[in-house]
């Protein structure tokens, strides 16, 4: 293949672009020319899992037994962001929702359906089913507030195939930058449109390219950051498989702007998906000489290599990022020199996150006053959240920042479910922390977050309710960053494992109320002297917890009781004789011989029971789940 | 805690004639790898040596043809790039992903991410390691299965989840676990 | 160089661009504590211990890494600032194992000094779990005792950047993280050369030389035995630093009188052994140069280098000199020659040295050191373990007379005891080399060109008729690059020398362990090596063929360099090594 011109460029997308615009939420009820029918099937990680490339196997099947191929595409997509439904399939041009579909439901949607065009509503996911006929997808709640920009081709196009991307406008905005911008202007749109980054600390994006381009080199690095870590956040991941053009053609953009002809993406080797998809695209992207010499005949050079990460969260870190793809252990370095200065290999260094990248495209194509109109005075455009945890809509959701914590958990999420009660929602994974309910109208943004004591981090939303213990919860994070500390500094080497110590301590109730400031003052110690980013950041979990729930710190220090019933050690398993009716199911079932049968005597008469022996105990709850009298309850 | 238990295991190494008795992370299996995996291992080197930070993608490809990191392997890698041995093993030991000790037939991987964790992923690991009476990293006498816990596969909507080999188990509760074993027994 | 100016607690600086905030506060009369951080080999930035706030920086900032900046002020030693480095000295103590009345350290610590300094109270403030560890005492020469390690890193900078082996090193990540060897093999059973910079840079007790005291006390309080006692050239520019006295003390009159307190028989000099070194080696040289032998030729006289060739240069063995080194040639002379003389039975004798170095205990076990039909030497100890023998001995530094070494095995010459500095096993071999192949006197014995402690230092000197190219370095990562240069054609040497501890012997890894808010802002090297230059220059006898005693050794005993008897003695043979042991 040869290097395309910018006129065969042109070429792709006028013929990609009305057959992808089939799929937009706009264009739902159109018609494309090619096919009749777009069938959407995710594949990404979540979907996968849960089995859509059966579905999709099956849908072939059944396409060429009712001889459909040749009016209905299969599109084998990125996350639809709706994962707790999956596997999720969409049929264009209505937009038909199904969700959890097996492999058994596809040839009855393929016959009424795709053939007799009505869509099979009882596989379709409730929300669209309403009294007056189905609904789009794109009309549910989860959908309907949300604004998808780096999302935008997630589920919309196949990401395997790059003229699909350029029928999305893709590599417009490089072809925009090669032959009409200069490096100053790039720098100075990205300036304006307000752009931080989306990996956690939220560092204006156009700043740090523009000390990049500052330092002379005759060798500089593009670096995309794609080693997601932090537990629940999988916002890169989907990027990645859904739309893995978008971050090199953002990633070319730096290039020419920092005056760089290599880039890296640092990509976690748990993402077997998404490595694939970026390793096809990168093929691609060179047959097309969009990536190489002499990108689009303008004479730019530009290259990107992948590297995969091994398993350490503290590669996420800039510096350790760039230590790790040097082949060595992750461990960060002292800033200064800042990557822009000296970074990979020593040489002027720029890195950014798989979201951040993924909004630079549409910002140098719609303008920096698009993104700038979204969101608020200090953080624009749109944030995306791994919604996770007890909330009912699990996923993936965009939306502008701004949008506050309860139409998040509430109305995209779904609420909480089984009626529970919203405890807390944590975000920034183990560097960010804990959101009580009475900042749930606080609009999420950067220094909002920051303010109430937790952060954007790479956007991680979990949700708790009433059953879960904020004691145990610090705790869990905090063992994540002790097993993730790269151990180089004293006060995250150690530090963090005194405080877990402290926490494990105050959970099995050897905790003193002392303890608590103790724990405070070692939390602003490591905040203040550990090395990176990560040490900095860890005692957040145990300080926000300890701002809004210091109740329940105080419960289990000075009660000896979890309130949540979570801490096994200060539990108790108890009967309450006057339901009990000494059945002795709980007696069979227990693994530990700790209950007995004993009489009870009732005002009058006499009834069987059973009792508890406490040091024999081992609290699994197994007596409690088979009960079927509800006679035993934890306290 | 078991972060702490002792790991130390004794090996017998056969020195110049005389056996030495030595105190080391060394695995207690004995290496079994074959003349073609060198070869291969020797042309990934061959391949990777010159391009720039080319160590971790070596031993990340290496694990793939052993699938884990012995001493054997390490040293043919320290040799063939110059580079001490002891660097290397610095990394393996610092990287999740880097095995020292061989794999079971079949590796179970529980999720403990958060989204996992807060649905009760750590009962149905406690489950697995008491059915198969191993603990993390250890692998069944028989060679059959091991077990680890990991952070985030990305399949949180389906948490709890575990992965054995390549079949992910999503929505787990600990008494489904006997049942999803007894398929690859 | 841009000039920046800074304020330090209120005191201006100006310094150059570059400078780090630890460097600028030393300017202004502060000193900011240290742990981690070692001039050029190691600024990571780990410990934490020299936090200080800088006005408008997010947290606080590493003074050792972090660089001035126009206009910046910071304040070292502020309330804030004082309480928590208090508090990460009683982290790192949560994980140390704090039986310092045991240890071998104990007054000379730096983490105990700053525990004090800062007023540390409670050694358990933050008791938790301890890494497990056990002692490595597989290697001739040390002990490694991870309980004391505070994982600063020192030793395996000095071990991979220094001496380019990297032996040791970081495993494991986080609170599990520790410095060993790979698989936690045995020191023994890897490459390590036995230099022993790891020990010399170790703030705490967790390196240290395997002691030979107790043994040496002993054979001092055996009637049967007749002790005798060597000590190299360097010990004397190092010995008294361990009682209190500056870096560059001249310690060679109390020293000599000092051991013949401690009760040996007799007290010599290496620097004879190394007289003889020169006389066999340049001898050597000559031969190869004239009949066509292997060169370069190579020096031998540092056992860390040649362990370090026979690992690392396999192919690079015949080009060591097959001369022992000073202190094996001074024992085989003793246990020949000296007890012939005396009378004594060689078997009586017990051979002491006192050395700069760590690697001498590793020498003395080698094959084909035992010219004598007895090993060569039987103990050798650091200088710092001759300070412990004279402290334990009750012996007062302050009230010894200056005295002399005993004769025959006592003279050395200006040449001799230059060896104990980089370059000067090379200008003493010139030397003499020089006055045999051109049969002249020379007017000037310097040859200042191979002085100092450049890493790589090079020269080429017309000799009668004939470009010598000489080499000489020091650091084994300087001696790895010269090699290669050698092996790749690009250089054309005839006579290297290396030496295996940077700066040579004075710097050995058995010298006395310097604090590093010392080490970082004095070139103890250079300082050391001067007590050795100006021994050289006030010494009537510069030459080592001038020595008389060396003299009468040839003209008695050995005939001449080179002799079969002299070959018998004096020489020795190497073998090839490997990196890594095969499994």
């Amino acid at each position: 293949m040869h290097n395309i011109s910018i006129q065969e460029l042109e070429a792709i997308r006028d013929k990609m672009a009305p057959h992808i615009n089939f799929r937009h939420e706009e264009m739902i009820g159109k018609m494309d020319d090619n096919y009749r029918i777009h069938v959407c099937v995710c594949g990404g990680t979540g979907c996968t899992s849960s089995g859509s490339e059966t579905l999709i196997k099956v849908l072939n099947e059944e396409l060429e037994k009712n001889g459909l191929t040749d009016q209905v595409q299969i599109v084998k997509t990125g996350c639809f962001g709706l994962c707790a439904l999956g596997p999720i399939m969409i049929v264009h041009p209505e937009g038909s929702f199904y969700s959890r579909v097996t492999p058994e439901m596809i040839p009855e949607i393929v016959k009424e359906h795709l053939v007799g065009g009505k869509p099979v509503t009882k596989y379709l996911y409730k929300e669209t089913v309403t009294e007056n006929g189905t609904i789009g997808y794109d009309q549910t709640h989860f959908y309907a507030k949300q604004n998808r920009v780096a999302l935008r081709n997630c589920g919309r196009i196949s990401p395997e195939k790059i003229d699909e991307y350029i029928g999305t406008n893709g590599y417009f905005a490089l072809k925009k930058v090669l032959t009409e911008m200069k490096p100053e202007d790039v720098i100075q749109v990205l300036l304006d449109s307000g752009l931080r980054g989306r990996g956690g600390a939220g560092f204006p994006t156009g700043l740090k390219w523009k000390f990049a381009r500052a330092y002379d080199n005759d060798q500089k690095y593009v670096c995309c950051n794609a080693d997601e870590g932090d537990p629940g956040a999988f916002m890169d991941r989907s990027v990645l498989e859904g739309d893995p053009h978008v971050v090199l053609e953002a990633m070319t953009i730096a290039g020419y702007t920092i005056g760089a002809s290599q880039g890296y993406i640092y990509v976690r080797a748990e993402y077997p998906i998404a490595v694939k998809r970026l390793q096809i695209a990168i093929e691609q992207a060179h047959e097309y000489g969009l990536l190489g010499d002499n990108i689009l005949g303008t004479g730019f050079k530009f290259d990107i290599g992948l590297r995969l990460g091994a398993g350490a969260f503290v590669c996420g870190e800039e510096t350790a990022l760039m230590t790790s793809i040097e082949g060595n252990r992750g461990e960060p370095r002292p800033r200064p020199p800042f990557p822009a200065e000296k970074g990979l290999f020593q040489k002027p260094s720029i890195l950014n996150n798989v979201e951040t990248w993924a909004n630079i495209p549409q910002i140098i194509l719609k303008g920096a006053a698009w993104f700038a109109s979204m969101g608020t005075e200090k953080s624009k455009g749109t944030k995306v959240f791994a919604l996770g945890g007890k909330i009912n809509n699990t996923g993936l959701v965009e939306i502008p920042m701004g949008t506050t914590l309860r139409e998040v958990i509430e109305e995209i999420g779904g609420g909480i479910p089984n009626g529970k009660k919203f405890k807390a929602a944590q975000t920034g994974g183990p560097s960010g922390g804990c959101i009580p309910a009475e900042h749930f109208d606080v609009p999420i943004d950067y220094d909002n977050l920051i303010a109430i004591g937790s952060m954007m981090g790479s956007g991680g939303l979990i949700v708790m309710d009433e059953d879960n213990c904020m004691v145990d919860i610090a705790k869990f994070f905090l063992q994540f960053t002790v097993d993730e500390s790269c151990g180089k500094c004293t006060p995250c080497r150690i530090g963090t494992k005194r405080l877990l110590e402290m926490l494990e301590r105050i959970t099995k109730g050897q905790g003193k109320l002392e303890d608590l400031d103790k724990m405070e003052e070692l939390c602003y110690y490591i905040k203040a002297n550990a090395l990176c980013g990560l040490g900095q950041t860890a005692p957040n979990p145990v300080l926000s917890t300890l701002r809004y729930f210091r109740d329940e710190y105080i419960a289990h220090v000075v009660d000896k009781r979890c309130p949540a019933g979570v801490c096994k050690d200060l539990l108790k398993f108890v009967v309450d004789k006057e339901k009990c009716v000494g059945c002795g199911l709980c007696m069979r079932n227990c693994p530990a011989g700790a209950i007995t049968r004993t009489e009870y005597v009732a005002p009058g008469h006499k009834l069987a029971s059973v009792e508890i022996d406490p040091d024999k105990c081992v609290k699994c709850g197994v007596c409690m789940g088979n009960c079927k009298f509800k006679a035993i309850s934890k306290q | 805690m078991d972060e702490l238990r002792p790991v130390t295991t004794i090996c017998y190494y056969d020195l110049g004639g005389k056996l030495h008795q030595m105190a080391c992370k060394v695995t207690t299996v004995p290496f079994r790898g074959t003349k073609e995996q060198e070869e291969k291992l020797l042309a990934v080197i061959a391949e990777l040596r010159d391009t720039p930070g080319a160590l971790m993608p070596i031993m990340q490809r290496a694990q793939d043809i052993y699938g884990y990191l012995p001493i054997e392997v390490q040293t043919i890698i320290a040799d063939q790039m110059n580079v001490p041995l002891e660097k290397i093993y610095g990394i393996a030991t610092f990287y999740a992903q880097f095995a020292l000790a061989p794999k079971g037939e079949y590796r179970i991987s529980v999720c403990l991410g958060t989204a996992c964790y807060v649905k009760g992923s750590q009962p149905v690991y406690d489950k697995i390691s008491e059915l198969l009476g191993i603990k993390e990293g250890e692998c069944t006498p028989d060679g059959k299965f091991s077990l680890e816990s990991c952070r985030c596969v990305g399949a949180c909507g389906l948490a709890p989840v575990m992965m054995i080999n390549d079949d992910v188990y999503g929505r787990l509760v600990p008494d489904m676990i006997p049942d999803i074993l007894k398929k690859y027994e | 160089m841009e000039q920046y100016t800074v304020k330090i607690n209120g005191i201006e600086v100006t310094a150059p661009k570059g400078t780090t905030v630890l460097e600028a506060a030393r300017m202004a009369g502060v000193t900011i504590p240290t742990l981690c951080y070692l001039k050029d080999i190691n600024a990571i930035g780990a410990c934490r211990i020299c936090v200080v706030e800088v006005k408008g920086a997010r947290g606080l900032c590493a003074a050792c890494v972090y660089p001035i900046a126009p206009n910046m002020e910071v304040f070292t030693h502020t309330p804030r600032v004082v309480a928590y480095r208090k508090k990460t000295l009683e982290l790192i103590l949560s994980d140390h194992n704090c039986s310092c009345l045991s240890c071998v350290r104990s007054g000379n610590c730096e983490l105990q000094a700053l525990c004090k300094e800062y007023g540390v109270e409670n050694e358990d403030a933050y008791a938790g779990a301890k890494n497990p560890s056990e002692l490595d005492e597989s290697a001739v020469h040390m002990v490694r005792d991870n309980s004391k390690c505070i994982l600063c890193r020192r030793c395996v900078a000095a071990c991979e950047k220094n001496q380019g082996i990297g032996v040791i090193g970081a495993n494991e990540r986080g609170f599990k993280t520790k410095i060993c060897s790979a698989f936690e093999m045995d020191l023994a059973d890897t490459s390590c050369v036995s230099c022993g910079q790891c020990i010399a840079v170790c703030p705490t007790g967790a390196l240290y030389e395997k002691s030979n005291i107790d043994d040496i006390f002993a054979a001092i309080a055996d009637p049967d035995k007749y002790v005798v006692v060597q000590t190299a050239p360097a010990v004397r520019a190092g010995l008294a630093e361990e009682f209190g006295k500056p870096i560059g003390t001249n310690a060679q009159g109390k020293m000599a009188a000092a051991l013949r307190r401690l009760g040996f028989d007799k007290v010599f000099d290496t620097n004879f052994g190394a007289d003889l070194t020169i006389m066999e080696e340049a001898n050597e040289f000559l031969d190869r140069v004239q009949n066509g032998g292997k060169l370069p030729l190579i020096t031998s006289c540092s056992p860390g280098w040649v362990k370090y060739c026979e690992h690392y240069y396999p192919e690079f063995t015949e080009n060591l000199s097959s001369c022992k080194s000073p202190q094996q040639m001074q024992g085989a002379i003793t246990k020949s020659y000296f007890a012939e003389k005396m009378g004594i039975d060689p078997k009586k004798i017990v051979s002491v040295s006192v050395m700069p170095c760590t690697a001498k205990k590793f020498e003395i076990g080698r094959d084909n050191q035992s010219g004598a039909g007895l090993p060569d030497m039987d103990y050798t100890m650091t200088t710092r373990e001759l300070a412990r023998m004279i402290k334990r001995a009750g012996i007062r530094w302050d009230d010894l007379p200056e005295e002399d070494f005993d004769h025959p095995l006592g003279e050395g010459t200006g040449a001799a005891v230059i060896f104990g500095a980089t370059g000067g096993v090379m200008e003493a071999a010139l030397r003499t080399a020089v006055e045999k192949l051109t049969g002249e006197t020379l007017p000037r014995p310097d040859f200042v060109e191979v002085r100092g402690t450049d890493a790589i230092k090079e020269a080429t000197y017309h000799v009668a008729g004939m470009d010598v190219n000489i080499c000489v370095t020091s650091g084994l990562a300087n001696a790895a690059k010269v090699l290669d240069m050698v092996k790749s054609g690009e250089k054309n040497y005839h006579f290297i020398e290396v030496m295996a501890c940077p700066g040579g012997c004075v710097n050995g890894g058995g010298q006395p362990q310097v604090h590093a808010s010392v080490r970082n802002f004095t070139d103890i090297r250079a300082e050391r090596a001067k007590v050795l230059y100006s021994l050289d220059e006030a010494n009537t006898i510069r030459k080592s063929h001038e020595n008389p005693e060396i003299i009468e050794l040839y003209d008695k005993f050995l005939g001449k360099p080179g002799s079969h008897k002299a070959h018998e003695l004096l020489h020795t043979t190497y073998v090839k090594r490997v990196v890594n042991k095969k499994f």
